[in-house]
């Protein structure tokens, strides 16, 4: 990697930025040269066959995965690294945890704590990371209970909600943190179809509230409607991306094609 | 019988059509449906007897009326002495060393054997292996035999210090000064509770999903925080009754100091028995009785730990044996009125 790419970086005006990101497990290579840029503001949506790597690439951005080779920039600023000359260096663990209390991340599975009600789930954050006050923190976490629409089940906790409901904490709990980016991973892959609708709702609420948003997810209809750009991936590489009128509607590469004419 | 199934099945009892048919169709002329003529849905289901339940159950009330007949008439267990044994200073104090060492060794042992734990599980090869060697040395060697090494420790190393390794000292404490027998059986128990409970940990902590690990990661918690709040009390779930096994072992365990000169509740009968000889038995019975009640209050705190870690695993706490009681005592109430008014 030369000084000038990461110069070029740093004047960046990107949201994300992921440059030529390579990861692989063993043998298997999952990303094989990813270049992505994402503006602030805008509702990226990612699709592609499941093992295509778009999970990979979403786990990447927030350092849960570490690329094997490349970099990926959140806001102008690297992920789990750090320049120092002309040498990229291993971020510590807590600078990287810093980092990602700066990106939302949305689960399939939820993954809300079981053992804390929704309220103690949606405060938690702000606390530990030393952002907020206690008393700070439930109130900001009450008013996002509100918004996903969930005030009244506070005291519960998430084995006594339905999975749209978790889904909609989980949401409340990663913009617990104000992030300026939020990621999401197959947010409704989990749910009974009846349920898909008001987490749905919940996202479309963001993104018309100018958060950039990072979406993967089967819901082609959704893409359509939301997303400012589509980025189809096969094979842990991108092969296609636009507007959804584009990538969608018309798609240039026989893969797209072949893959929306099966889930659409 | 082709012509009229459905009369065959039927429970309504008319048998205008079954009269030229044979006997076996009808129904077995039982007091229950026909004669109060009440619709199905209405009827209470008959339960299945079951004799064979009732025989094997008569069978051990005999036993048990016969062992506990045993227990109070046959003069060999000498109730009287038991009596004057139990609350005796001897014992009382035998006791509260027990509890003394089972304390400590308990809370040592624990805290010895999270930090084993995170050391099984650390990236850190060196610490692997020498937490997995921690393990295999003292599961393998038995505790009288930790005991006794312990005891004679002072003969091995007669100082012990604080410094440089392999170089100066800042402190150094003369051993057989520090070493008390009290030390030296806390030391001791705990060493050996630390490599079991750190199995138990360890477990614990595997049990816990990656999701949540990964959720904890992704919130940007720190990394104690993590682990005190996220992981650990989903891992004391499984932890409470494995380590509850553990300490109930301890308890008995501790019996053995009695081999490094401390006058545990087991060494204070031991010894009172070898100066009152004919009193052996009731000794040991006071001895026995005394480590039911520590066993049956460690079960009930186990119980109520297992119901504070419970909260948000299931969709419901399960009851206190009080709510079960009460629950149980407005069920009865409920089935008495129903009969009453049948």
């Amino acid at each position: 990697m030369t000084i000038e790419t990461l110069e070029s970086l740093e004047t960046a005006s990107a949201a994300v930025e992921v440059h030529d990101v390579h990861k692989w497990y063993g043998t298997h290579r999952v990303l094989n040269g990813i270049d992505l840029t994402v503006r602030p503001g805008e509702v990226t949506v990612i699709i592609g066959p499941s093992g295509s790597g778009k999970s990979t690439l979403l786990r990447v951005v927030n350092h849960l995965e570490k690329p094997e080779i490349g970099y990926v920039s959140v806001n102008g600023e690297l992920i789990g690294l750090r320049r120092q000359g002309d040498r990229l260096k291993e971020l510590s663990e807590r600078a990287i945890l810093t980092q990602r209390s700066r990106i939302g991340f949305v689960f399939q599975n939820f993954n809300l704590f079981p053992h804390l009600t929704v309220l103690d789930n949606v405060a938690a954050a702000p606390v530990a990371t030393g952002k907020l006050g206690k008393a700070a923190a439930q109130e900001l976490a009450r008013e996002l209970l509100e918004r996903v629409g969930l005030a009244d089940k506070a005291t519960a906790y998430p084995r006594q909600l339905s999975g749209g409901q978790q889904q909609r904490v989980a949401i409340a709990r990663a913009l617990a943190l104000r992030p300026g980016i939020i990621l999401f991973d197959e947010p409704t892959s989990a749910l009974d179809p009846e349920l898909v609708g008001e987490v749905l709702a919940v996202i479309r609420d963001l993104a018309r509230s100018g958060t950039t948003l990072v979406i993967v997810t089967h819901e082609i209809g959704f893409a359509r409607e939301i997303a400012d750009r589509v980025v189809f991936i096969d094979g842990g590489k991108i092969v296609e991306q636009g507007p959804p009128a584009e990538v969608l509607d018309k798609p240039q590469h026989e893969r797209t094609r072949d893959f929306l004419s099966k889930v659409l | 019988m082709s012509e009229s199934p459905g009369t065959a099945v039927s429970l309504d009892a008319s048998k205008t059509t079954t009269d030229s048919l044979s006997t076996p169709l009808e129904l077995p002329d039982v007091d229950t449906a026909p004669q109060r003529s009440e619709p199905l849905a209405a009827q209470r289901v008959l339960p299945l007897r079951r004799p064979g339940r009732w025989i094997a159950t008569a069978v051990v009330l005999v036993v048990v009326a016969q062992i506990v007949h045993g227990l109070i008439t046959n003069s060999f267990y000498q109730w009287d002495r038991f009596a004057y044994w139990f609350f005796r200073p001897t014992i009382l104090d035998g006791l509260g060393i027990t509890l003394e060492v089972t304390a400590l060794s308990a809370v040592l042992g624990l805290l010895g054997g999270i930090v084993i734990a995170l050391g099984r599980l650390s990236r850190s090869p060196v610490l692997r292996a020498v937490s997995w060697t921690y393990v295999w040395a003292l599961r393998s060697i038995p505790l009288i035999v930790v005991l006794i090494f312990l005891y004679n420790f002072s003969a091995l190393y007669k100082t012990l210090s604080v410094g440089v390794p392999f170089g100066p000292a800042f402190f150094s404490f003369d051993e057989s000064r520090l070493a008390t027998d009290m030390v030296v059986a806390v030391i001791g128990l705990s060493l050996n509770e630390a490599a079991y409970a750190a199995e138990v940990v360890r477990g614990g902590i595997l049990s816990v999903d990656q999701g949540q690990h990964e959720a904890a990661a992704a919130l940007g918690l720190p990394k104690g925080y993590q682990f005190r709040k996220i992981v650990l009390p989903q891992a004391l779930r499984s932890i409470t009754p494995n380590y509850v096994n553990q300490l109930i072992g301890l308890i008995k365990s501790t019996s053995l100091v009695f081999y490094v000169s401390l006058f545990d509740l087991f060494g204070a009968a031991q010894t009172m028995g070898s100066t009152y000889p004919g009193d052996i038995v009731p000794l040991l019975l006071v001895v026995t009785v005394w480590y039911l009640i520590l066993t049956s209050i460690v079960s009930v705190v186990q119980f109520y730990v297992e119901r504070y870690y419970a909260r948000g695993a299931t969709r419901s706490l399960p009851p206190t044996p009080l709510q079960k009681l009460r629950a149980g005592l407005s069920d009865l109430r409920t089935r008495i009125r129903r009969e009453a008014a049948v």
